[in-house]
């Protein structure tokens, strides 16, 4: 069934008129909705290719999984597309040289995770050259165990931003049973809208990519959820599906965080995945739209995954765009092609404000989880003074887990771990809603995280 | 490449609404009431009024200073709770009644426990038991509103215990404040007025102030007789309003969890309806209040939602 809950197409966004209520879950918050969640700045902005930099670095290690085995030493000519680095271990992803050109150095770099880590440092020939083992293969005559071959060695991780192997996704138990392929296309995180972009621009890489999954795994529904101010990119993907694909548009309330794995699954599905879970107990797989056009284009060109689409906004960014960047292009690099950073910058992130990572300089390069780089000024990015907890229970009805964070931070802060526990701190997904909502300012989700260090540690 | 920028833990943004203006919802949302109570009780009203809240802000800031606690008169925690306290008296109060409580509800109620948020019992409503249980006669001393001497007078729940029977004349005064009784209390549209103001700012939710008004009211139409102007004279006179806008609802002492609140509020409405029908006592909603206050802890943890995806353990 296409498009199933708008009965009447033009009347949908007409708040007034309409009599169907977007899909979504219960609790969450409205982060910067006085200002369009920050969309308008770049919603409407072409992505424009940024050339890649006289020198890329790559590091061995994304967000989530263990770093990859460096396959190169200084000195060695690698060519684009070439294996760099090697995953090692289950939760790892082969990462691959997005330029063609000489090896100047293996050593710790920054990292956009705010240490440093293994990278390696390319210096750009601008020869492109290709490297031998981009070759095109035609997905729909993939076996199973081939696609899944695919897509690990094109080094596919989740492109939401947490950047999960891909290809573990794909490696289900024998025995479960799994019915729908859910794709993420909500995008609830403020500023960024690489997913809108990616969805308007390459509509066809998401719709195939999805149709691929579902061929190959033999899963007969799919369900591409999108919050419903993205309405140019919902008709766009509606006109592009037809009624036996078995793909399903499904706009979604505009809400944080609508695209948190579980709550995606229960407003696009009703079904629960169990708490402490995986998707796959709940007879889905989960996706993002970006990594559905990732897995399409890196079969299909054979070229593996080496650049994606950055926003690169806010505003103390002079001229605020989307660009495809080549990963490992820096940070400085993106912002300089978008205008520059204001003087006033107060506050660089990778990623959202709302779940994204803040930076002490421009010198982290751009990975594959790198959605956005968000410059913030003086006030916006303001140390707030953290008063006593009021009991207001605004956390309680913003958390989308159903926990009870402004308990567990307090057993955080008085370091007890076990009623920590207790308190179901290990199911927290640290979307931060009760830290926004707080009206004391109160580090909640931080002391959360703290929680479930400790918890970790103590096993 | 320079430049160093301010690192922190996400998120990095932040809803508008904090402690400071949410205290200052507070206070607007109790004008209207309070203007009804100083129109209807004059210039005394306004003096026992400023002199609760002034003294309740100068004993906080006080302590804040002294014991150098962390905290801040800035938030106006103390404004409200000194204003409702004042609006808890009779306009036939001395001034240093209206002090007294004020200084009881901060120094003892508030600050001893942790001071803002970690109080146990609501300081405006305990200011005001310990005034009762003091200086009993003074504090049921009662003023007809518009009278300028002080001339002891029924309440409307006096009126009710007596076995006053209710007309629809008498409901309308007490409606809009024509009553004897507490500075703040009497007019029940003014304080419905200002309970919508929270509700549309988004201060207070529905669930204690509703399930406290439907409780009383089902509970004075089974218990008293079932008459239904007795039952809208429980809602409309009396300090049922205040009570249930802006003291049950009190974040530091009601339930954080949705069933917790519900129950506060059929717990409060079951007590006070009971006081109020069986007790020697006309008036029972501070006492229920409290009494719910001090349940909070237990409520909270019987009432823990469900966690998203919750699988049954067999423990």
């Amino acid at each position: 069934m296409l498009c199933a809950d708008i009965p009447a197409r033009s009347t949908f966004y007409d708040k007034e008129e309409t009599t169907v209520r977007n899909k979504t879950f219960s609790g969450g918050v409205h982060p910067l909705s006085h200002i369009h969640h920050g969309k308008p700045l770049t919603e409407h902005k072409e992505t424009k290719v940024l050339e890649p930099p006289k020198e890329v670095v790559i590091p061995m290690s994304r967000i989530i999984g263990k770093e990859a085995k460096c396959l190169v030493n200084k000195g060695d000519y690698v060519k684009k597309g070439q294996l760099i680095g090697e995953a090692d271990g289950f939760i790892s992803a082969n990462v691959h040289s997005s330029v063609s050109g000489t090896v100047v150095k293996v050593e710790n770099r920054p990292h956009p995770t705010g240490v440093k880590r293994l990278a390696v440092v390319i210096e750009n020939d601008f020869k492109e050259e290709i490297a031998d083992t981009v070759v095109p293969k035609d997905i729909s005559k993939l076996t199973k165990k081939e696609f899944v071959q695919a897509v690990k060695d094109a080094g596919i991780v989740g492109m939401g931003g947490a950047t999960f192997p891909s290809h573990v996704k794909f490696m289900p138990p024998e025995d479960a049973k799994i019915d729908y392929v859910i794709v993420n296309g909500a995008e609830c995180e403020p500023y960024l809208t690489a997913d809108h972009r990616l969805m308007l621009e390459r509509p066809d890489d998401v719709i195939e990519g999805v149709k691929a999954i579902m061929k190959v795994f033999d899963i007969k529904q799919a369900k591409i959820g999108i919050e419903s101010n993205k309405k140019d990119a919902i008709d766009l993907l509606c006109s592009k599906v037809s009624e036996g694909d078995g793909i399903e548009i499904v706009p979604l309330a505009p809400k944080y965080p609508q695209g948190a794995e579980k709550q995606l699954v229960y407003a696009l599905t009703k079904r629960k995945v169990p708490a402490g879970g995986l998707p796959l107990e709940a007879g889905v797989i989960v996706l993002n739209v970006g990594t559905a056009a990732a897995i399409y284009s890196a079969i299909k060109t054979g070229m593996p995954l080496i650049e994606r689409i950055v926003t690169v906004t806010g505003s103390c960014v002079k001229e605020p765009g989307n660009l495809l960047v080549r990963f490992g292009t820096s940070f400085e690099d993106c912002v300089n092609a978008c205008g520059g950073l204001c003087d006033d910058t107060a506050k660089l992130i990778s990623g959202g404000p709302m779940m994204g990572i803040a930076q002490s300089d421009t010198s982290a390069p751009v990975i594959a989880g790198t959605s956005g780089i968000l410059a913030l000024n003086e006030k916006e990015a303001t140390k707030h003074e953290v008063s006593n907890c009021i009991r207001c229970a605004r956390c309680v009805e913003a958390c989308p887990m159903g926990l009870i964070p402004l308990q567990i931070a307090a057993a955080a802060d008085a370091g007890r771990t076990a009623e920590a526990k207790k308190y179901n701190a290990m199911d927290c997904v640290e979307c931060g809603s009760c830290s926004f909502i707080c009206p004391s300012r109160r580090r909640l989700v931080q002391s959360i995280r703290l929680a479930k260090n400790a918890i970790r540690n103590t096993k | 490449m320079s430049t160093k920028f301010f690192v922190s833990s996400s998120p990095h943004a932040f809803a508008r609404q904090n402690t400071q203006n949410i205290m200052l919802d507070v206070l607007i949302a109790l004008l209207p009431a309070c203007g009804v109570g100083i129109y209807f009780f004059g210039l005394r009203a306004a003096i026992i009024l400023a002199v609760s809240t002034f003294s309740a802000v100068l004993v906080e800031w006080l302590i804040i200073k002294l014991f150098k606690r962390p905290g801040s008169v800035k938030d106006l925690s103390a404004a409200v709770t000194g204003l409702l306290l004042g609006m808890n008296l009779s306009a036939g109060v001395p001034w240093w009644i209206a002090m007294l409580g004020s200084v009881f509800a901060i120094a003892i109620v508030k600050h001893p426990f942790g001071g803002l948020g970690h109080n146990f019992v609501n300081p405006a409503l305990a200011g005001r038991v310990f005034l009762v249980a003091s200086w009993p006669v003074l504090m049921t001393t009662w003023v007809e509103p518009g009278a300028v001497d002080t001339i002891s007078s029924a309440t409307p729940m006096a009126l009710i215990k007596a076995g006053q029977a209710v007309d629809s004349g008498m409901l309308w005064n007490w409606a809009i404040g024509n009553a004897s009784g507490c500075i703040g209390e009497v007019s029940a549209i003014a304080l419905l007025l200002g309970g919508i103001y929270l509700m549309i700012k988004k201060v207070i939710r529905w669930r204690i102030p509703v399930t406290y008004f439907l409780t009383v009211f089902a509970m004075s139409f089974l218990l008293g007789g079932m008459d239904m102007m007795t039952s809208y004279a429980h809602i409309l006179g009396g300090g049922l309003m205040l009570g249930a806008i802006f003291m049950a609802t009190d974040y530091t002492t009601s339930p954080v969890t949705p069933r917790g609140q519900i129950i506060m509020g059929i717990g409060a409405g079951l007590m006070t309806a009971i006081i109020r029908l069986y007790s020697n006592s006309a008036e029972g909603v501070s006492l229920s209040i409290l009494l719910m206050n001090i349940c909070v802890p237990i409520i909270d943890r019987l009432t823990r939602p469900k966690v998203f995806g919750e699988v049954k353990h067999n423990a």
